[in-house]
């Protein structure tokens, strides 16, 4: 039994799955943050599965820059967070009018 | 054989930790089982050929975000968990199965279909079209890098992926440290405002009546 491209790909769109569901679910913004996580990490392992498929080394190219951006969205997402988070300790994200004004 | 096992192994490490990050309630449950997940992945990455992935996978992902992760959850959020037994918009959970589910099925076709029809991939059919279209991405990658590209075959993982950043995509790579300065100048900014109006903030909570208290938010500020 061969590891195929496609084996990958299913565990990358189990992956999304779950992290899609779990960001409509959950209200701690941080867990949501977490689930954006998983969802681009379940792409990036798409962009290397396609990458190996295709003898492209671009599939690994993209998944460099998306890993900053990733880092990127966290610092300025945890930043707003706890911006948020200090004036209301125990705010969700059902709260987002607190980021008015 | 071996990667079969390999993929089986962290497959199941991976979708554990997923679930994981889903159910548990106590955020920092959820770091530790985002942690899993990252790792599982580092390993496939590593399984794919993708030795500095890997590696920036588990420096960038388990050593700073996820540590970020867990200092922002240690300033505010240790000691809540959420309760996950009320639905806070009537009928939002099976919505969210819904389109996780129709979210997988279309993933899943979309392989099937990509495949000939097999999950497993073994048809005849896609093998020509992927090596045409791997001559197509051959032959454009050799106009554009013209010398360089010959014995790039053998040449090792990190070197390879690091001329081509620095060769094709090396205004996006431009660009990517402007946005990283971005970040960090917004981190900054955002942090430091609050901290400068603290006095106006304390004003703003006592005139508006919110059900939180200024008082904890000052605290930690003047900690922080």
């Amino acid at each position: 039994m061969e590891v195929t491209t496609a084996w990958y790909l299913v565990l990358g769109g189990i992956l999304f799955a779950i992290g899609a569901f779990g960001l409509l679910v959950r209200r701690n913004p941080l867990v949501m943050f977490m689930c954006i996580e998983l969802m681009l990490n379940a792409v990036n392992l798409t962009f290397v599965a396609f990458g190996r498929e295709l003898g492209d080394i671009g599939g690994q190219v993209s998944v460099f820059f998306v890993l900053v951006v990733a880092a990127t969205e966290v610092v300025i997402g945890l930043a707003i967070v706890v911006a948020v988070m200090r004036r209301r300790p125990d705010a969700t994200a059902d709260d987002i009018a607190a980021l008015r004004g | 054989m071996m990667e079969t096992v390999v993929f089986i192994a962290c497959a199941v490490i991976c979708v554990t930790g997923a679930l994981g990050v889903i159910i548990a309630k106590n955020p920092v449950h959820s770091a530790l089982m985002l942690v899993a997940t990252l790792f599982g992945v580092a390993v496939l990455f590593l399984a794919m050929d993708a030795q500095f992935l890997a590696a920036v996978q588990v420096i960038v992902y388990a050593g700073a975000i996820v540590v970020l992760f867990l200092f922002v959850i240690m300033l505010f959020g240790v000691y809540r968990s959420e309760n996950l037994r009320v639905e806070p918009i009537a009928g939002q959970r099976p919505l969210a199965i819904a389109v996780g589910i129709s979210t997988l099925a279309l993933g899943i076709i979309i392989v099937a279909v990509a495949t000939g029809g097999s999950p497993t991939g073994d048809s005849a059919v896609t093998a020509p079209a992927l090596d045409s279209m791997t001559a197509h991405t051959q032959s454009a990658t050799s106009v554009f890098s013209d010398n360089q590209s010959i014995g790039e075959e053998f040449l090792p993982n990190v070197r390879q992926l690091g001329r081509v950043i620095f060769t094709d995509y090396v205004w996006a790579f431009e660009i990517t440290g402007i946005l990283l300065t971005i970040a960090v100048v917004g981190a900054i900014a955002l942090s430091r405002r609050a901290q400068r109006r603290r006095g106006e903030d304390e004003e703003l909570d006592a005139g508006e009546a919110s059900p939180a208290a200024g008082s904890s938010g000052g605290g930690s500020a003047t900690g922080a």
